[in-house]
Protein backbone atom coordinates (compact mmCIF):
# COMPACT_ATOMS: atom_id res chain seq x y z
CA UNK A 1 0.00 0.00 0.00
CA UNK A 2 0.99 3.75 -0.70
CA UNK A 3 2.11 6.31 2.11
CA UNK A 4 0.27 8.93 0.03
CA UNK A 5 -2.28 9.26 -2.57
CA UNK A 6 -1.71 12.80 -4.42
CA UNK A 7 -5.01 13.56 -6.22
CA UNK A 8 -4.59 14.01 -10.21
CA UNK A 9 -6.99 16.18 -11.58
CA UNK A 10 -5.74 17.69 -13.86
CA UNK A 11 -4.00 21.06 -12.56
CA UNK A 12 -0.55 20.91 -14.28
CA UNK A 13 2.43 19.17 -13.51
CA UNK A 14 2.68 16.57 -10.51
CA UNK A 15 6.52 15.45 -10.88
CA UNK A 16 8.09 17.82 -8.04
CA UNK A 17 5.71 16.72 -6.47
CA UNK A 18 6.67 13.08 -7.28
CA UNK A 19 10.25 13.57 -7.20
CA UNK A 20 10.33 15.08 -3.60
CA UNK A 21 8.78 12.28 -2.39
CA UNK A 22 10.72 9.61 -4.40
CA UNK A 23 13.73 11.76 -2.78
CA UNK A 24 11.66 10.46 1.27
CA UNK A 25 11.56 6.56 -0.08
CA UNK A 26 8.19 7.48 0.48
CA UNK A 27 5.31 5.62 -1.94
CA UNK A 28 2.77 7.09 -3.70
CA UNK A 29 0.28 7.00 -6.39
CA UNK A 30 -1.43 9.47 -8.86
CA UNK A 31 -5.53 9.03 -8.75
CA UNK A 32 -8.81 10.92 -9.73
CA UNK A 33 -10.87 7.83 -8.19
CA UNK A 34 -12.63 8.36 -5.29
CA UNK A 35 -12.64 4.93 -3.96
CA UNK A 36 -8.71 5.03 -4.01
CA UNK A 37 -8.95 8.67 -2.25
CA UNK A 38 -10.99 7.45 0.54
CA UNK A 39 -8.66 4.31 1.10
CA UNK A 40 -5.88 6.10 1.27
CA UNK A 41 -3.48 6.52 3.96
CA UNK A 42 -2.73 9.61 3.89
CA UNK A 43 -3.59 12.57 0.86
CA UNK A 44 -2.46 15.19 -0.78
CA UNK A 45 -3.80 17.88 -2.57
CA UNK A 46 -1.47 19.74 -5.37
CA UNK A 47 -2.39 22.85 -7.79
CA UNK A 48 -0.98 24.94 -9.61
CA UNK A 49 -2.64 27.49 -11.47
CA UNK A 50 -6.07 29.49 -11.75
CA UNK A 51 -7.87 28.68 -8.11
CA UNK A 52 -11.55 28.97 -9.68
CA UNK A 53 -10.03 26.64 -12.77
CA UNK A 54 -9.02 24.10 -10.17
CA UNK A 55 -12.22 24.31 -8.13
CA UNK A 56 -14.39 23.17 -11.65
CA UNK A 57 -11.63 20.57 -12.23
CA UNK A 58 -12.29 18.87 -8.61
CA UNK A 59 -15.70 19.13 -8.50
CA UNK A 60 -16.13 18.09 -12.45
CA UNK A 61 -14.55 14.58 -11.13
CA UNK A 62 -16.72 14.76 -8.38
CA UNK A 63 -13.79 14.77 -5.36
CA UNK A 64 -14.95 18.18 -3.93
CA UNK A 65 -17.43 16.16 -1.39
CA UNK A 66 -14.69 13.21 -1.54
CA UNK A 67 -12.15 16.00 -0.26
CA UNK A 68 -14.34 16.99 2.53
CA UNK A 69 -15.45 14.33 4.21
CA UNK A 70 -12.02 12.79 4.08
CA UNK A 71 -10.56 11.81 7.80
CA UNK A 72 -6.53 10.83 6.98
CA UNK A 73 -4.14 13.61 7.22
CA UNK A 74 -4.82 15.63 4.07
CA UNK A 75 -1.91 17.98 2.71
CA UNK A 76 -3.23 20.88 0.46
CA UNK A 77 0.05 22.76 -1.68
CA UNK A 78 -0.23 26.21 -2.82
CA UNK A 79 -3.46 26.46 -5.36
CA UNK A 80 -4.35 22.92 -3.31
CA UNK A 81 -3.93 24.77 -0.35
CA UNK A 82 -6.49 27.81 -1.00
CA UNK A 83 -8.65 25.04 -2.24
CA UNK A 84 -9.47 23.86 0.97
CA UNK A 85 -10.37 28.00 2.23
CA UNK A 86 -13.52 29.33 2.40
CA UNK A 87 -13.11 31.28 -0.80
CA UNK A 88 -10.83 33.09 -3.54
CA UNK A 89 -10.97 35.78 -5.44
CA UNK A 90 -9.56 34.68 -8.12
CA UNK A 91 -12.48 33.93 -10.89
CA UNK A 92 -14.16 34.82 -7.16
CA UNK A 93 -15.03 31.32 -6.11
CA UNK A 94 -16.40 29.44 -3.02
CA UNK A 95 -14.14 26.56 -2.28
CA UNK A 96 -13.78 23.60 0.32
CA UNK A 97 -13.87 25.97 3.38
CA UNK A 98 -12.26 23.62 5.63
CA UNK A 99 -9.90 26.56 6.89
CA UNK A 100 -12.70 29.82 7.15
CA UNK A 101 -10.53 32.20 5.72
CA UNK A 102 -10.85 33.61 2.51
CA UNK A 103 -8.10 33.99 -0.11
CA UNK A 104 -7.18 37.63 -1.35
CA UNK A 105 -5.25 38.93 -4.13
CA UNK A 106 -1.53 40.00 -3.02
CA UNK A 107 -1.23 43.83 -4.46
CA UNK A 108 2.33 45.58 -5.64
CA UNK A 109 3.59 48.37 -3.89
CA UNK A 110 6.60 50.23 -6.29
CA UNK A 111 7.54 52.10 -3.11
CA UNK A 112 7.99 49.29 -0.66
CA UNK A 113 9.67 47.31 -3.53
CA UNK A 114 6.64 44.64 -3.08
CA UNK A 115 6.69 42.33 -5.91
CA UNK A 116 3.55 39.89 -7.35
CA UNK A 117 3.88 37.36 -8.06
CA UNK A 118 5.70 36.85 -4.46
CA UNK A 119 7.85 35.02 -5.65
CA UNK A 120 11.43 33.17 -4.27
CA UNK A 121 12.39 32.53 -0.50
CA UNK A 122 10.46 34.26 2.35
CA UNK A 123 10.61 33.55 6.12
CA UNK A 124 8.17 31.13 7.23
CA UNK A 125 7.30 32.50 11.40
CA UNK A 126 5.21 31.84 14.21
CA UNK A 127 5.41 27.76 13.66
CA UNK A 128 2.64 25.97 15.87
CA UNK A 129 2.42 22.69 14.05
CA UNK A 130 4.02 19.06 14.15
CA UNK A 131 3.96 19.81 10.48
CA UNK A 132 6.82 22.24 10.93
CA UNK A 133 8.79 19.87 13.52
CA UNK A 134 12.73 20.08 13.87
CA UNK A 135 12.25 23.65 12.15
CA UNK A 136 12.99 27.16 13.56
CA UNK A 137 11.28 30.48 13.20
CA UNK A 138 12.52 32.16 10.36
CA UNK A 139 13.68 29.29 8.15
CA UNK A 140 13.05 29.57 4.48
CA UNK A 141 10.64 28.13 2.61
CA UNK A 142 10.21 28.73 -1.59
CA UNK A 143 6.65 30.64 -2.84
CA UNK A 144 5.41 31.21 -6.11
CA UNK A 145 2.09 33.10 -6.00
CA UNK A 146 -0.45 36.02 -6.44
CA UNK A 147 -2.98 35.30 -3.99
CA UNK A 148 -3.00 34.82 -0.52
CA UNK A 149 -4.92 33.57 2.63
CA UNK A 150 -5.44 35.87 5.23
CA UNK A 151 -4.22 35.09 8.88
CA UNK A 152 -7.14 33.39 10.96
CA UNK A 153 -6.91 30.90 14.11
CA UNK A 154 -6.52 28.43 11.99
CA UNK A 155 -2.91 29.89 10.64
CA UNK A 156 0.14 27.74 12.03
CA UNK A 157 2.75 29.76 9.89
CA UNK A 158 3.39 33.27 9.14
CA UNK A 159 4.94 35.10 5.69
CA UNK A 160 5.15 38.65 4.82
CA UNK A 161 4.85 40.45 0.96
CA UNK A 162 3.68 43.82 1.85
CA UNK A 163 0.63 42.26 4.46
CA UNK A 164 0.91 38.88 6.73
CA UNK A 165 -0.87 36.17 5.20
CA UNK A 166 -0.74 32.21 6.38
CA UNK A 167 1.95 30.76 5.07
CA UNK A 168 -0.02 27.24 6.09
CA UNK A 169 -2.99 26.44 7.81
CA UNK A 170 -4.79 23.42 9.85
CA UNK A 171 -7.90 22.17 11.15
CA UNK A 172 -8.28 18.55 12.63
CA UNK A 173 -6.40 16.30 9.99
CA UNK A 174 -6.25 18.42 7.41
CA UNK A 175 -3.12 20.86 6.69
CA UNK A 176 -2.57 23.57 4.09
CA UNK A 177 0.86 25.00 2.73
CA UNK A 178 1.15 28.11 0.26
CA UNK A 179 4.94 27.66 -0.49
CA UNK A 180 5.98 24.49 -2.36
CA UNK A 181 7.99 22.15 -0.08
CA UNK A 182 8.68 20.20 -3.02
CA UNK A 183 10.92 23.14 -4.00
CA UNK A 184 11.86 24.59 -0.56
CA UNK A 185 15.59 22.34 -0.40
CA UNK A 186 15.94 20.75 3.26
CA UNK A 187 13.21 22.48 4.88
CA UNK A 188 10.63 21.59 2.25
CA UNK A 189 12.39 17.77 2.82
CA UNK A 190 11.37 17.71 6.65
CA UNK A 191 8.04 19.14 6.30
CA UNK A 192 6.87 16.77 3.81
CA UNK A 193 8.96 13.96 5.79
CA UNK A 194 6.97 15.79 9.00
CA UNK A 195 3.32 15.31 7.08
CA UNK A 196 4.48 11.71 5.91
CA UNK A 197 4.62 10.88 9.96
CA UNK A 198 1.83 12.99 11.03
CA UNK A 199 -0.65 10.19 13.26
CA UNK B 1 10.91 38.53 4.70
CA UNK B 2 11.22 37.64 1.41
CA UNK B 3 15.30 36.98 0.40
CA UNK B 4 16.83 38.15 -2.25
CA UNK B 5 17.99 35.12 -4.67
CA UNK B 6 21.41 34.12 -6.11
CA UNK B 7 21.17 32.13 -8.75
CA UNK B 8 24.36 30.24 -10.55
CA UNK B 9 24.31 29.92 -14.49
CA UNK B 10 25.30 26.81 -15.86
CA UNK B 11 25.98 26.65 -19.98
CA UNK B 12 25.09 23.34 -20.89
CA UNK B 13 26.78 21.87 -24.60
CA UNK B 14 24.97 18.48 -25.85
CA UNK B 15 24.45 17.18 -22.43
CA UNK B 16 27.61 18.97 -20.72
CA UNK B 17 28.24 21.51 -18.23
CA UNK B 18 30.74 24.01 -20.02
CA UNK B 19 33.39 26.20 -18.29
CA UNK B 20 35.68 24.09 -15.93
CA UNK B 21 35.09 23.97 -12.52
CA UNK B 22 36.98 22.42 -10.20
CA UNK B 23 37.19 24.06 -6.58
CA UNK B 24 33.98 21.85 -5.97
CA UNK B 25 35.41 18.38 -5.03
CA UNK B 26 33.15 16.92 -7.79
CA UNK B 27 34.61 13.97 -9.54
CA UNK B 28 32.91 15.08 -12.87
CA UNK B 29 32.41 18.56 -13.18
CA UNK B 30 30.85 18.13 -16.23
CA UNK B 31 27.88 16.73 -15.13
CA UNK B 32 25.17 19.41 -15.11
CA UNK B 33 22.95 17.15 -12.78
CA UNK B 34 26.08 16.90 -10.35
CA UNK B 35 27.35 20.22 -10.41
CA UNK B 36 23.60 21.81 -9.75
CA UNK B 37 23.00 19.33 -6.30
CA UNK B 38 26.35 20.73 -5.46
CA UNK B 39 25.18 24.49 -5.94
CA UNK B 40 22.07 23.91 -4.36
CA UNK B 41 23.86 22.52 -1.25
CA UNK B 42 25.90 25.50 -0.97
CA UNK B 43 22.93 27.62 -0.79
CA UNK B 44 22.08 28.50 -4.44
CA UNK B 45 18.37 29.57 -4.38
CA UNK B 46 17.81 28.22 -7.86
CA UNK B 47 19.54 27.73 -10.88
CA UNK B 48 19.28 28.33 -14.55
CA UNK B 49 20.63 26.22 -17.12
CA UNK B 50 20.97 27.35 -20.55
CA UNK B 51 20.94 25.12 -23.84
CA UNK B 52 23.84 26.37 -25.80
CA UNK B 53 23.78 23.17 -27.48
CA UNK B 54 23.66 24.49 -32.01
CA UNK B 55 22.22 20.33 -32.89
CA UNK B 56 18.94 18.75 -33.22
CA UNK B 57 20.90 15.74 -31.02
CA UNK B 58 22.09 18.05 -28.44
CA UNK B 59 18.67 19.34 -27.70
CA UNK B 60 16.94 15.68 -27.72
CA UNK B 61 19.97 15.33 -24.65
CA UNK B 62 18.95 18.37 -22.56
CA UNK B 63 15.44 17.25 -22.57
CA UNK B 64 16.34 13.97 -20.89
CA UNK B 65 18.69 15.96 -18.89
CA UNK B 66 15.95 18.15 -17.49
CA UNK B 67 14.46 14.82 -15.78
CA UNK B 68 17.40 13.99 -14.24
CA UNK B 69 17.58 17.46 -13.02
CA UNK B 70 14.38 17.58 -11.65
CA UNK B 71 14.47 14.24 -9.88
CA UNK B 72 17.43 15.19 -7.93
CA UNK B 73 17.70 19.02 -7.53
CA UNK B 74 15.41 20.39 -4.81
CA UNK B 75 15.20 23.87 -5.83
CA UNK B 76 13.52 25.43 -8.41
CA UNK B 77 15.43 25.76 -11.78
CA UNK B 78 15.06 27.49 -14.97
CA UNK B 79 15.83 26.12 -18.55
CA UNK B 80 16.79 28.60 -21.38
CA UNK B 81 18.41 28.32 -24.72
CA UNK B 82 16.81 28.48 -28.71
CA UNK B 83 12.74 28.14 -27.15
CA UNK B 84 11.35 29.30 -29.89
CA UNK B 85 7.85 27.75 -29.81
CA UNK B 86 4.98 26.57 -27.56
CA UNK B 87 6.35 22.73 -28.18
CA UNK B 88 9.81 23.63 -26.75
CA UNK B 89 8.44 25.18 -23.78
CA UNK B 90 6.09 22.12 -23.29
CA UNK B 91 8.66 19.42 -23.49
CA UNK B 92 10.76 21.11 -20.90
CA UNK B 93 8.07 22.16 -18.67
CA UNK B 94 6.91 18.91 -19.10
CA UNK B 95 9.96 17.42 -18.16
CA UNK B 96 10.19 18.72 -14.75
CA UNK B 97 11.35 22.51 -15.75
CA UNK B 98 10.30 24.87 -13.20
CA UNK B 99 10.27 27.64 -15.91
CA UNK B 100 11.57 28.32 -19.11
CA UNK B 101 13.06 31.45 -20.51
CA UNK B 102 12.29 32.64 -23.65
CA UNK B 103 14.91 35.94 -25.51
CA UNK B 104 15.23 36.35 -28.96
CA UNK B 105 12.12 33.93 -30.28
CA UNK B 106 9.74 36.30 -27.82
CA UNK B 107 11.47 39.71 -29.78
CA UNK B 108 10.15 37.59 -33.10
CA UNK B 109 7.38 36.67 -31.69
CA UNK B 110 6.05 38.31 -29.00
CA UNK B 111 2.84 36.37 -28.71
CA UNK B 112 5.31 33.09 -27.68
CA UNK B 113 5.13 34.76 -23.96
CA UNK B 114 1.25 34.89 -24.37
CA UNK B 115 0.81 31.51 -25.48
CA UNK B 116 3.41 30.10 -23.15
CA UNK B 117 2.04 32.15 -20.16
CA UNK B 118 -1.84 31.40 -21.01
CA UNK B 119 -1.14 27.38 -21.32
CA UNK B 120 1.29 26.74 -17.79
CA UNK B 121 0.96 30.63 -15.91
CA UNK B 122 3.15 33.34 -15.46
CA UNK B 123 5.24 32.01 -12.91
CA UNK B 124 6.55 29.29 -15.74
CA UNK B 125 7.86 31.84 -17.93
CA UNK B 126 11.26 34.42 -17.41
CA UNK B 127 11.45 36.98 -20.10
CA UNK B 128 15.63 37.00 -20.40
CA UNK B 129 16.29 41.20 -22.32
CA UNK B 130 19.49 41.51 -23.76
CA UNK B 131 20.56 45.25 -24.37
CA UNK B 132 22.74 47.63 -25.39
CA UNK B 133 23.38 51.39 -24.51
CA UNK B 134 23.16 53.56 -27.78
CA UNK B 135 22.66 57.13 -27.12
CA UNK B 136 20.57 57.98 -24.54
CA UNK B 137 18.35 54.44 -24.92
CA UNK B 138 18.61 50.99 -24.32
CA UNK B 139 18.14 48.85 -27.29
CA UNK B 140 17.34 45.04 -26.85
CA UNK B 141 20.05 42.74 -28.79
CA UNK B 142 19.11 39.40 -30.08
CA UNK B 143 21.31 36.41 -30.77
CA UNK B 144 23.74 37.12 -27.43
CA UNK B 145 24.06 40.96 -28.51
CA UNK B 146 24.99 40.02 -31.76
CA UNK B 147 21.84 41.46 -33.28
CA UNK B 148 20.35 45.15 -32.82
CA UNK B 149 16.65 45.52 -32.78
CA UNK B 150 14.44 48.48 -33.21
CA UNK B 151 12.67 47.42 -29.61
CA UNK B 152 13.67 49.92 -26.36
CA UNK B 153 14.00 48.45 -23.16
CA UNK B 154 11.49 49.93 -21.31
CA UNK B 155 8.67 49.47 -23.48
CA UNK B 156 9.57 45.82 -24.07
CA UNK B 157 9.67 44.99 -20.76
CA UNK B 158 6.90 46.54 -19.58
CA UNK B 159 5.37 44.77 -22.75
CA UNK B 160 6.50 41.42 -22.07
CA UNK B 161 5.17 41.45 -18.18
CA UNK B 162 1.59 43.05 -19.98
CA UNK B 163 1.90 39.74 -22.23
CA UNK B 164 2.42 37.27 -19.30
CA UNK B 165 5.99 36.92 -18.17
CA UNK B 166 6.51 36.40 -14.80
CA UNK B 167 10.40 37.48 -14.19
CA UNK B 168 12.12 39.70 -16.35
CA UNK B 169 15.68 38.78 -17.29
CA UNK B 170 18.08 41.63 -17.95
CA UNK B 171 21.73 41.35 -19.07
CA UNK B 172 23.28 44.79 -20.04
CA UNK B 173 25.14 43.52 -23.00
CA UNK B 174 27.78 46.60 -22.64
CA UNK B 175 28.85 45.08 -18.82
CA UNK B 176 28.47 41.28 -19.81
CA UNK B 177 31.74 39.54 -19.11
CA UNK B 178 33.47 42.53 -18.30
CA UNK B 179 33.72 41.94 -14.26
CA UNK B 180 33.23 45.35 -14.03
CA UNK B 181 29.73 45.63 -12.46
CA UNK B 182 26.35 45.87 -13.19
CA UNK B 183 24.87 49.52 -13.92
CA UNK B 184 22.70 49.87 -11.07
CA UNK B 185 20.80 53.23 -12.04
CA UNK B 186 19.26 51.01 -14.99
CA UNK B 187 18.44 48.12 -12.62
CA UNK B 188 16.98 50.51 -10.19
CA UNK B 189 14.56 52.16 -13.06
CA UNK B 190 13.49 49.33 -14.66
CA UNK B 191 12.41 47.65 -11.05
CA UNK B 192 10.62 50.46 -10.24
CA UNK B 193 8.19 50.30 -13.50
CA UNK B 194 8.20 46.61 -13.27
CA UNK B 195 5.46 44.88 -11.17
CA UNK B 196 7.18 41.30 -11.49
CA UNK B 197 10.29 40.37 -10.10
CA UNK B 198 13.70 41.74 -12.07
CA UNK B 199 16.78 39.02 -12.01
CA UNK B 200 19.92 41.16 -12.41
CA UNK B 201 22.86 39.13 -14.48
CA UNK B 202 25.99 40.46 -16.43
CA UNK B 203 29.17 42.16 -15.00
CA UNK B 204 29.85 41.42 -11.77
CA UNK B 205 32.81 41.20 -10.29
CA UNK B 206 32.82 40.48 -7.03
CA UNK B 207 30.42 40.45 -3.46
CA UNK B 208 30.02 44.08 -3.73
CA UNK B 209 28.50 44.34 -7.31
CA UNK B 210 26.17 42.00 -6.45
CA UNK B 211 25.51 43.46 -3.52
CA UNK B 212 25.19 46.86 -5.02
CA UNK B 213 22.71 45.80 -7.64
CA UNK B 214 20.71 44.06 -5.24
CA UNK B 215 19.94 47.26 -3.15
CA UNK B 216 20.79 50.35 -5.20
CA UNK B 217 20.15 48.53 -8.38
CA UNK B 218 16.83 47.23 -6.61
CA UNK B 219 16.96 43.58 -8.09
CA UNK B 220 15.34 40.77 -6.68
CA UNK B 221 17.75 38.51 -8.00
CA UNK B 222 21.12 38.09 -8.97
CA UNK B 223 21.92 35.31 -11.66
CA UNK B 224 25.97 34.55 -12.19
CA UNK B 225 28.59 32.32 -13.67
CA UNK B 226 31.85 33.54 -13.99
CA UNK B 227 32.05 34.59 -10.34
CA UNK B 228 31.47 30.49 -9.28
CA UNK B 229 32.51 29.09 -12.18
CA UNK B 230 35.98 30.18 -12.07
CA UNK B 231 36.71 29.35 -8.23
CA UNK B 232 36.67 33.22 -6.96
CA UNK B 233 33.59 32.03 -4.64
CA UNK B 234 31.42 29.69 -3.37
CA UNK B 235 28.04 30.30 -3.63
CA UNK B 236 27.62 30.52 0.77
CA UNK B 237 30.90 32.54 0.60
CA UNK B 238 29.14 34.78 -1.58
CA UNK B 239 25.87 34.63 0.89
CA UNK B 240 27.85 34.99 3.60
CA UNK B 241 29.67 38.69 1.79
CA UNK B 242 25.79 39.89 1.13
CA UNK B 243 24.36 39.31 4.60
CA UNK B 244 27.66 41.42 6.01
CA UNK B 245 26.67 43.93 3.67
CA UNK B 246 22.89 44.07 5.17
CA UNK B 247 21.25 42.09 2.14
CA UNK B 248 18.51 40.05 3.14
CA UNK B 249 19.60 36.01 1.86
CA UNK B 250 18.54 33.15 2.54
CA UNK B 251 21.69 31.34 5.04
Amino acid sequence: MEDVVIIDYATGNLRSVCNALDRLGARWRLSSDAGEILAAERVLLPGVGDASCAMNELKARGLDDVVRGLTVPVLGICVGMQLLCRSSEEGNVNCLGIFNTPVCRLHPDAAAGVKVPHMGWNTLTDLTSPLFDGLEDGCFAYFVHSYAASLCPETIAVAQNGISFSAALSRENFYGVQFHPEKSGEVGSRILYNFLNIK
Amino acid sequence: MLAKRIIPCLDVKNGRTVKGINFLGLKDVGDPVELGAAYAAQGADELVYLDISATVEGRGTFVSLVEKIASRVNIPFTVGGGISSLDDAARLLDSGADKISVNSAAVRNPDLIDRIAGRYGSQFIVLAIDARNQGNQWIITTHGGSRMTDRELFSWAREGQERGAGEILLTSMDHDGTRSGYPCDLFAQLSEQLSVPLIASGGAGSAQDIARVLTEGKADAALAASIFHYGQMTVGELKEALAASGVCVRM
